[in-house]
């Protein structure tokens, strides 16, 4: 796979579902932020010292005799259109801010299945991510951890034997590192118990935003969850207390579906079979819309209620129903309405199609 | 007391406002606190990252008052006050340049200031180095606790080795 298919497919590595059918857990990432010492950071950066990073980037990329690097691609964002760039971060591949500057000297590299990325001159010089699905943060940053060494044996990295590797923003210092995982939650918000949760995950040093991190709503009951502090704790102790809460979240949420199982049976898979009903024969449906069903389905697929849908096809719609990947499949720019409409057509093919795992 | 605003009702909720080391009191009844507070906090509000972080550097923490200072730093031209105006330092000069003032505002976000993580294997060997000593010197002490004395004098001998590298 490339760039291209990339963009172009509906596939990436996060989406498959290592769990069976039961994953509350739906993926987690691993980010590192890095910047090049003496080099302006990126707010700063006009086209000279843009390029200037962005070649020393290329050339520790070309130079690499590692594993990691030169199996990835690189391309700059002059050449991509605004859509496919929306549609890098509809995927998580890249973020919205740095998605949608059409710039020479703002990029991306990424491997085969998008498992790994690295933005550059987003708003440090580099940010690399690893991204897997279910809940393997160890695995993610050991990942991330290769690149790094890889990319820092040409780049002088900015680093400060107390403050460790420096950022843009003060809230990166230290590791850089921001590990995050994304959640799906819907029995802890029908019990009425997500605004203590959510209190209790703030109160434990953590942030929850919505399904595309920093500024988004949070909707369908999927949160992401990630570490504040990246000063003064080491990338491994970050790792263990981020998965151990995420553990008792996904332990709470379990009991509470069996619970929900048990004491409001008919209820549930009403509102299931609801949800199923309008998705499959909707003619007209917004994004918020077919996120908040695709929560009760997706549900419906865990509690084995619903059969014949694979939790892989939830997860590439999740991303299909966005408005760039949308314009994509068609073809063309839509409006709104136009959007819609085409969105209710891919949910109800997919859905039709209902892969069998 | 009365209300501040409204000059009517009592003043039931006391409000403590603290903005770049001004303190700022007032006193308000409960419909004008909750329109306030709905200022404050409410999504109208712009209670944006940069506006945060720049309250971040020195406004909560009575950091020394650099607005006076003209320094500048040399790489990238920003100055502290442009700092706590965007919220993001201008290079990795910077770090060096503002490092007193960074202390309290890195102190207040990470309930830390010094580094723990990974250290790069190139540009980061002499720290690599300290750390190690720093642990040998854990390890000294451990041996002393359990009177292995030899243990001790050969760890001593090792970290001595070390330091002598290191200068």
């Amino acid at each position: 796979m490339s760039i291209n298919d990339l963009v172009n497919g509906s596939y990436v590595k996060w989406m498959d579902s290592p769990q069976g059918n039961r994953d509350i857990a739906i993926s987690c990432r691993v980010r590192l932020a890095r910047n090049i010492t003496g080099i302006p950071f990126p707010h700063l950066l006009d086209e000279a010292s843009g390029m200037k990073t962005l070649e020393l980037i290329r050339k520790a990329w070309q130079d690499s005799s590692g594993k990691v690097l030169p199996a990835m691609e690189m391309v700059t964002y002059d050449q991509m259109s605004a859509l496919e760039r929306q549609v890098l971060a509809e995927k998580h591949l890249s973020s919205p801010g740095h998605a949608g500057s059409n710039s020479s000297f703002r990029a991306i590299m990424l491997n085969h299945d998008g498992s790994l990325a690295a933005m550059i001159n987003e708003e440090d010089h580099l940010r690399i991510q690893c991204l897997l699905p279910g809940l393997q943060l160890k695995e993610c940053y050991s990942q991330v951890q290769e690149l790094d060494d890889e990319l820092e044996r040409t780049l002088d990295y900015a680093f400060d034997e107390n403050r460790g590797y420096l950022t843009a923003c003060p809230t990166n210092v230290g590791t850089g590192m921001r590990a995050s995982v994304m959640l799906h939650l819907p029995a802890i918000q029908m019990s009425g118990q997500l605004n203590q949760v959510l209190h209790n995950i703030s109160q434990l040093g953590l942030a929850v935003r919505g399904l595309y991190g920093e500024g988004s709503k949070p909707i369908g009951n999927f949160f992401q969850i990630s570490n504040q502090i990246t000063l003064g704790q080491t990338e491994e102790d970050i790792c263990n207390y981020l998965q151990t809460i995420t553990e008792q979240i996904v332990e709470q949420e379990s009991l509470l579906r069996n619970q929900l199982h048990r004491d409001m049976k008919y209820q549930l898979e009403d509102k299931i079979g609801r949800a199923y009903g309008i998705l499959s024969n909707a003619r007209v449906i917004t994004s918020d819309e077919a996120l908040t069903l695709f929560s009760d389905v997706r549900l419906g697929v865990d509690m084995e209620i619903i059969e014949g849908i694979s939790l892989f096809a939830l997860n590439e719609l999740m991303v299909a129903v966005k408005p760039a990947y949308l314009q994509k499949l068609g073809g063309r720019e839509m409006d709104v309405l136009e959007r819609d409409i085409k969105r209710a057509e891919v949910i109800k093919e997919k859905l039709k199609s209902k892969e069998v795992q | 007391m009365l209300c501040d605003e409204c000059k009517e009702k009592p003043a039931t909720v006391h409000l403590t406002q603290v903005y770049n080391g001004q303190i700022n009191e007032s006193h308000l009844c409960e419909d004008c606190a909750a329109q306030k507070s709905g200022l404050i906090f409410g999504p109208s509000h712009k209670f944006s990252i940069p506006n945060i972080l720049g309250g971040m550097f020195g406004a909560i923490y009575n950091v020394q008052d650099v607005s006076e200072s003209s320094t500048k730093c040399s790489n990238c031209g920003m100055s502290y006050q442009d700092i706590k105006r965007v919220g993001k330092l201008g290079c990795s000069e910077c770090y060096k340049v503002y490092e007193p003032e960074l202390e309290s505002s890195l102190r207040s976000i990470h309930g830390n200031s010094k580094h723990l993580g990974k250290i790069p294997v190139r540009g980061g060997e002499k720290v690599l180095v300290k750390r190690q000593i720093e642990e040998l010197k854990n390890q000294i002490q451990e041996a002393v606790r359990e009177e292995k004395y030899e243990q001790a004098a050969q760890i001593r001998d090792m970290v001595i080795e070390m330091e002598k590298k290191l200068s």
